[in-house]
């Protein structure tokens, strides 16, 4: 096998290396990249889409199907983690809770449900970990503004570097971080099950809803210049807004689906205790 | 001789991704662990990555975010091509990411669902009892 | 208005669908199935509007977000991929009609999960076969992966995980072989639509860079088809994969990836570039009828009905391969016809594993002894399609099989002929074995066991029978309409294509 291997890497790299000498230099402002399309995307994007971030520009508007299948690929991924990991028996063992104060034991059957006022009540379970205090305190902290971080890049995705798939990524990794700093039943009483699927489909709607919108509207899939009929804003910046719209789509699912790869591969999908 | 140097410093960035994508391709090939391959996999497609953003480069060019396109002092003037980096294989490149965010997720579920039923993540051991 | 949108719908309503059941997974799981049905037979709906669009008015183009193609994404709607996507409609829709009861039973409380992920899959493939963008096409290809790693993986708890584990690792080698391509084309030519890269390469035809990129994308593609030594993913993700996956996946992702490698030879590269320029075209023949006859040779092996329908496949991808390589408007015409061809014909041979696993719940050849007295009209059924997949007139395997060896007699690629004749004989071998032991009961021999039992009838419930008669009708449909279907719609785009 590492024979075999050996082989087909060198044959591979090889014939990457010999085509390389027909590219045209590194850097070089007249080859074909820099001059067949990307010419009319620098000079003409801001004024046909109000973007003044290309990428953007491009992302969301001349390439916006594509973005719409990226955001797609993210929420087929989440979906199939689920299919794939999520288990719906639960072991009927149950869990035993102590009550700090008094010491005394009780056991639960129904191994979703916790005792109320849990703070009190201490899980008494081979992989519980016991909670730091300075964790729990910085991630307390932290995590609101990591969060207004994570819609700052989104919404100004048109301006600056950032947009929904930055910004759900990191409003999603504020998410695991509460995961990781607490555990995952505290995660899942904040945002259950539930609400992270349907945020997750929310997200995709949103984006194919702007579209369709745009084709009730009378123009093609996508063609947010048709939005203006309904947005009372200057036709300049409609595309700019239509853009903004389909960001905070984005970020919607890709928030979710962090959310919900992290919670099914942690705990192989039974959603109990996780890391 | 000093032909092929030359060459290698011209487009020396290709000589790494290659290099780079190799290594990738090589340990999913040949590593045992699935998780070392997984890793493999991840260079692999990082290597594509960095292949297709050293397209966008484009010499003394900036990031393509126009100067002062916002706000009220939105400037009018004419913007050059040169002046900014070729976009799109950045914005082909932020697909490609996600797209390999998602395979990694989705290989993960599988790897905890094979390591579930095997109890190892080695892969002649997987082999050997799967023949068993 | 609507009219106008017709070829983003077709790619858009599955998609709308998933989106809407997934968020009826957590309200409803009941009205998943009826929205999923919505959804495929919307999307019928509007292939069937293109199609006849197309025959009346030639190509359709339609621009994303209004944006003329070279900047913008174009679906590109013709006589090559009308085809096509109409039978990746009628498949996908007649498919998830008759596993309801299948999907049910295999996946239980996670059936509404499987629709989304199932639309997806269906999303993906008719993304790809309608698409004229390069990079486009890699993300929709992604798509129907992804769906079908992990749709693939829900069958057998021992064996499916690491089998669909193996397909990831060559998905991902083959899908990015493919993106690698397309890099190497976009630094020289700056183009990513396929029909602007066409007119782009002349000028750069004789770079190296560019019979890379042709290499990489050919490797890419043949990896997620299937061809025979870079099949090994194949098999056992298939085997292993819940029936009312595996007969979606297994008709259509070889077809679509075959359809995809013949836009790429004709309408990015080009006749002229890829069976002139290039000094490719024996190796590919001789690589096609190796795979034709690994396939039937693998088949023959086999002590399984499912194995043995998933070898047949590998086979028939060694057919079209070898038809599109032959560089005449014959082998052409025969490979195009042979995907909807084999699309069918893969279907109905899937549609009856169905039905016998949903039944039997085992398809070894020894748990087939006697079937054919309780299962009447489903073996009826595999004869139907055995007998197209053998090549017999008036079923759709004869046409496209007749097609291919015109073709490779014109051409002089006589081993592609005698790898044909020969794996038809193989086929021929393989159907009538299955039906004699479908047709003789069990034996006694093991003794002491049960006695000879009377058949009982116990056929499949009447949605998945009606389904195999749909198919199966279609089968001698296609057979007797091929003329039309020839003569209308791919000889003037093979005509078109290799001029």
């Amino acid at each position: 096998m590492k024979l075999a291997g050996l082989i087909i890497v060198m044959i591979c790299g090889g014939l990457l290396l010999t085509a390389t000498q027909d590219f045209p230099a590194w850097g070089d402002p007249s080859s074909p990249a820099s001059t067949h399309l990307s010419p009319h995307f620098i000079t003409e994007a801001l004024h046909e889409t109000g973007a003044p971030n290309l990428v953007t520009a491009v992302l969301a508007d001349y390439r916006g199907y594509d973005t719409m299948f990226e955001t797609v690929v993210v929420f087929g991924a989440g979906l199939a983690c689920i299919l794939l990991l999520r288990t719906y028996t639960q072991r009927t063992r149950g869990r035993e809770y102590r009550h700090i104060p008094t010491g005394i034991v009780i056991h639960i059957q129904d191994p979703n449900k916790a005792p109320k006022g849990q703070r009190e009540f201490q899980l008494i379970d081979n992989m519980w970990v016991p909670h730091d205090l300075i964790i729990k305190t910085v991630c307390r902290i932290l995590i609101p503004f990591i969060q207004i971080f994570g819609l700052y890049v989104v919404c100004h995705g048109d301006f600056s570097p950032g947009g929904g798939f930055q910004g759900g990524v990191i409003f999603g990794a504020s998410l695991i971080l509460l995961a990781l700093s607490f555990d995952l039943r505290t995660f899942l009483e904040q945002m259950s099950e539930k609400a992270l699927g349907l945020l997750c489909a929310l997200g995709v709607v949103i984006y194919s809803g702007i579209g369709c919108m745009c084709i009730l509207l009378g123009g093609n899939f996508l063609d947010y210049s048709q939005l203006a009929a309904v947005l009372p804003v200057d036709p300049g910046h409609v595309r700019a807004l239509g853009m903004l719209g389909v960001e905070i789509g984005v970020g919607f699912s890709v928030m979710s689906v962090m959310a919900i790869l992290y919670v099914n591969i942690a705990s192989a999908g039974r959603h109990n205790q996780g890391l | 001789m000093p032909d092929i140097v030359t060459e290698i410093i011209h487009k020396y960035n290709y000589w790494l991704y290659i290099i780079l994508m190799m290594i990738g391709l090589y340990a999913m090939i040949a590593k045992n662990n699935l998780i070392k391959k997984l890793i493999g996999m991840n260079i692999f497609q990082t290597a594509i990555i960095l292949f297709f953003i050293s397209i966008g480069y484009k010499e003394d060019a900036t990031i393509p975010i126009i100067v002062g396109g916002h706000g009220p002092e939105m400037s009018h003037q004419a913007i050059e091509a040169a002046q900014y980096m070729n976009p799109l294989p950045h914005v082909l490149m932020l697909t490609a990411i996600v797209v390999s965010v998602a395979t990694l997720g989705v290989a993960l579920a599988l790897v905890i669902m094979v390591y579930q039923r095997y109890q190892t993540l080695e892969e002649d051991e997987i082999r050997m009892r799967v023949t068993q | 208005m609507i009219a106008a949108n017709y070829p983003a719908l077709l790619v858009l309503s599955p998609l709308l669908a998933a989106f809407v059941n997934a968020a009826l997974i957590w309200v409803d799981r009941r009205l998943c199935y009826p929205v999923t049905i919505l959804g495929l037979a919307a999307s019928a709906l509007c292939a069937w509007k293109l199609l006849l669009q197309v025959l009346e008015e030639g190509a359709v183009s339609y621009w994303f977000g209004g944006w003329p193609p070279p900047m913008g994404i174009e679906l590109y709607i013709d006589k090559l991929n009308i085809l096509v996507l109409l039978v990746i409609c009628v498949v996908s829709l007649v498919n998830i009609v008759a596993s309801k009861r299948n999907i049910h039973a295999e996946l239980g409380i996670k059936d509404a999960t499987f629709y989304v992920i199932y639309l997806l899959f269906v999303t993906g493939i008719l993304g790809v076969t309608a698409t004229a963008d390069l990079f486009n096409l890699y993300v929709l290809i992604e798509i129907a992966s992804l769906a079908s790693y992990g749709l693939l993986a829900m069958g057998n708890r021992d064996r499916a995980p690491w089998a669909s584990l193996n397909y990831v690792f060559l998905g991902v080698i083959g899908a990015s072989f493919y993106l690698l391509g397309v890099g190497y084309l976009y630094i020289m030519t700056g183009s990513l639509n396929m029909f602007d890269v066409h007119s782009l390469l002349p000028s750069i035809m004789g770079s190296s860079a560019i019979v890379v990129a042709f290499v990489f994308c050919l490797i890419g593609v043949w990896i997620k088809m299937a061809l025979f030594p870079l099949h090994g993913w194949l098999p056992n993700a298939y085997a292993y994969a819940p029936v009312s996956a595996s007969r979606i996946i297994a008709p259509l992702m070889t077809k679509v990836m075959i359809y995809v490698m013949i836009r790429l030879m004709l309408s990015v590269f080009g006749y002229q570039y890829v069976f002139e320029d290039l000094q490719l075209q024996s190796f590919v023949l001789i690589l096609a009828s190796v795979a034709i006859l690994a396939g039937a040779l693998l088949a023959l092996a086999q002590q399984d009905l499912t194995k043995m329908l998933v070898y047949i496949i590998v086979c028939e991808v060694g057919y079209m391969v070898g038809g599109a390589w032959l560089g005449n408007a014959n082998g052409m015409t025969g490979a195009i016809l042979h995907i909807v061809n084999d699309a069918l014909m893969t279907f109905a041979l899937f549609l009856v594993l169905g039905n016998i696993a949903y039944v039997h719940k085992k398809t070894s050849f020894q748990d087939l002894r006697g079937i054919f007295g309780s299962m009447p009209w489903t073996m009826a059924g595999f004869v139907l399609a055995g007998v197209s997949i053998i090549g017999v007139p008036p079923t759709c395997g004869f046409f496209s099989k007749w097609y291919l060896i015109v073709g490779g007699i014109e051409a002089g690629a006589w081993i592609f002929v005698a790898a044909l004749i020969l794996s038809s004989l193989a086929s021929a071998v393989l159907v009538f074995r299955v039906v004699e032991i479908a047709f003789f009961p069990a034996e006694d021999e093991e003794h002491g066991g049960h006695g000879h039992q009377e058949a009982v009838l116990n056929e499949a419930p009447l949605p998945m029978l009606g389904s195999l008669g749909l198919v199966g009708a279609g089968l001698i449909a296609v057979g007797v309409w091929s003329g039309f279907v020839v003569q209308k719609i791919i000889v003037p785009f093979v005509h078109q294509g290799m001029s």
